[in-house]
């Protein structure tokens, strides 16, 4: 039933019916959430980094669960596209395709570094911006981008030793945190997310989509090549 | 023969993005998307590139699979995937797929064992399995002797290599003698025109009484051979060499699959696996089978080699023995034992 507005003109209350599904595998937070559009319903996150492909899907369920929601009620599914370490990665983005083909519903990516860098900024008022959001990337590396408020990124994402983040700038997220010693404690901002929940994944690319800003397919970002070498000649196996 | 369930299989333990689907035993798609031309530089499968591109071939071979059989999402009654041995980061890529089909759909999802689905494929063209059989599987990552009482329900495992598969063996020869990756149907093609009596290569654990295999001395054995040779300045007649390292293979593989026929008294022997491919292989099997009374049962090539088909046949065989479907939290092992059908 539509509302009717003072000039007798039905008043647009709700165009349509938005329920993103978001989860992210890109850091060692195997998260999951739904978001109306509005707010978050159900968030549910598991810290393992080595079990993603057997937390995710249980996940899930557990958000549609508590959201009181149905799978078939989902609108979109957004996955968080990393950079992080490649084989959890690519649960997420292969979980969101699969499940958005089967639920006939568009699924698209967001750069998991976005989604810490909207938690930290909205989270933290005060934040000095510009600031810079990093993953750990294993190797002794991290993942970062820097951004300039918490919906722009200005660059990255990139891997990089932890003592070659951009200097003096505020940082945020487990990259930041586990090389403490290395970039200085007094760079870190306090109380910021260590990791991206799928809580800000999803309202940020709810705020995305309403924005009819376009959002990225689900393919992973992958900043390194794979670890490969052409071989030589056969090895002589005789002395 | 049409109220018997839809079955999705996804197969991704190695380098073959492969789904299949099945209604019973009736073969409807298979699909499969290879990596190997970007592995054949590096001269064997590198798991990172396996991953990559599992990913990216999943959902358009879903897709192929589905319009090959003229089938929307909406039928599949049930999803199959491997869920090892393999590969990990590879097995994992399938099995997400698989859990978000079966999620997306409402259906049943079954973690399988990837030897057992080389086994079960078979029914798709030969019909059910005789129950027990002997199997004998052959590929680049395994070779294994099995007893197989109930596909579905128990395998044995009677035996294995020690060292390199069949498959790595052929590779690493292959590479020896400058022929491209993967090398089994190189050594097949160049062995036709050769000897397999040129030269006497060694058959590791010929007589050693078990039903264990080993390769590695064999390999080591034919670069031995081809460096003295050019070190003493002689051309290598290839196709002598390949026919000569192939025919130990074979000799060995067929040996020990119909003494295990023998010791278990079982009358029915079922090869698999990539190597099964081997032209050579299947003459020995055919000749030797029918010497002893055993039938030999071989899918064709492209059932040999990894696929989604066999997947969806073991899926299926599970689903008809009423066995529980597994948890959304089934975990992707890329040592699943044998003796483990499904999870």
């Amino acid at each position: 039933m539509a509302a009717v507005g003072a000039g007798g003109e039905p008043k647009r209350l709700r165009l349509t019916f938005v329920l993103v599904l978001a989860f992210d595998t890109a850091t060692p937070a195997v998260t999951a959430a739904l978001h109306d559009g509005e707010r978050v319903l159900a968030e549910s996150t598991t810290i393992d980094a080595r079990r993603h492909g057997e937390l995710l899907v249980p996940q899930v369920e557990a958000v549609v669960r508590d959201a009181g929601a149905s799978l078939r009620e989902v609108t979109a599914v957004v996955a968080g596209a990393g950079p992080g370490p490649y084989t959890g990665l690519r649960v997420g983005l292969m979980t969101a395709q699969a499940l958005a083909t089967t639920l006939g519903v568009p699924a698209y990516s967001v750069c998991t570094l976005d989604a810490l860098a909207y938690a930290a900024a909205t989270a933290n008022p005060d934040l000095g911006t510009p600031f810079v959001a990093a993953t750990d990337a294993r190797r002794k590396e991290v993942f970062w981008a820097r951004y300039s408020d918490a919906r722009t990124r200005d660059e990255g994402p990139f891997v990089a030793k932890p003592q070659d983040l951009p200097a003096d700038l505020p940082l945020v997220g487990a990259g930041a945190r586990m090389y403490a010693e290395v970039v200085g404690e007094a760079r870190i901002v306090p109380g910021a997310p260590e990791y991206p929940y799928a809580g800000a994944l999803a309202a940020l690319a709810a705020e995305r989509l309403a924005a009819g800003a376009g959002l990225e397919p689900p393919r992973p970002i992958y900043l390194r090549r794979p670890d490969a070498r052409e071989p030589g000649a056969p090895k002589k196996v005789t002395a | 023969m049409t109220d018997e369930p839809l079955v999705l299989g996804i197969e991704t333990s190695c380098d073959e993005t492969g789904v299949g689907i099945v209604r019973g035993h009736t073969l409807l798609a298979n699909a499969i998307a290879s990596s190997v031309d970007e592995h054949a530089r590096f001269g064997g499968v590198v798991p990172e590139v396996a991953s990559r591109a599992h990913l990216e071939a999943m959902t358009p071979t879903v897709e192929r699979a589905l319009e090959q059989a003229g089938l929307k999402f909406g039928d599949i009654d049930a999803v199959a995937v491997t869920a090892g041995p393999g590969l990990a980061g590879a097995l994992l890529v399938g099995v997400a797929a698989a859990k978000a089909y079966a999620l997306g759909l409402g259906v049943p999802l079954y973690g399988v064992n990837h030897l057992a689905a080389h086994v079960a494929v078979d029914e798709l063209e030969h019909g059910p399995l005789p129950r027990p059989c002997i199997a004998l599987l052959v590929s680049g990552g395994h070779s294994s002797l099995l007893l197989v009482p109930d596909v579905a329900r128990e395998v044995i495992s009677l035996g294995s290599t020690v060292d390199d598969a069949a498959g790595e063996a052929f590779d690493k020869v292959a590479r020896v003698l400058g022929l491209p990756f993967p090398g089994g149907p190189h050594i097949d093609r160049a062995a036709r025109e050769g000897s397999g009596t040129a030269v006497a290569f060694p058959r590791g654990k010929y007589d050693d009484g078990t039903l264990d295999f080993s390769f590695s001395g064999l390999k080591t054995a034919v670069a031995r051979w081809v460096e003295a040779k050019r070190a003493a300045g002689e051309t290598i007649h290839v196709p002598d060499v390949a026919a000569s390292f192939q025919e130990a293979v074979v000799d060995v593989l067929t040996r020990k699959a119909l003494d295990a026929c023998r010791r278990y008294d079982v009358h029915d022997l079922l090869i698999g696996g990539g190597v099964a491919a081997n032209s050579r292989l299947r003459a020995l099997a055919q000749e030797r089978c029918d010497a002893a009374g055993v039938r030999l049962r071989v899918p064709r090539p492209g059932l040999c080699t990894d696929n989604g088909a066999m997947v969806a046949a073991l899926g299926a065989d599970l689903l008809a023995a009423g066995v529980s479907p597994s948890a959304h939290d089934l975990p992707a092992d890329s040592s699943m034992p044998i003796t483990t059908v499904n999870v």
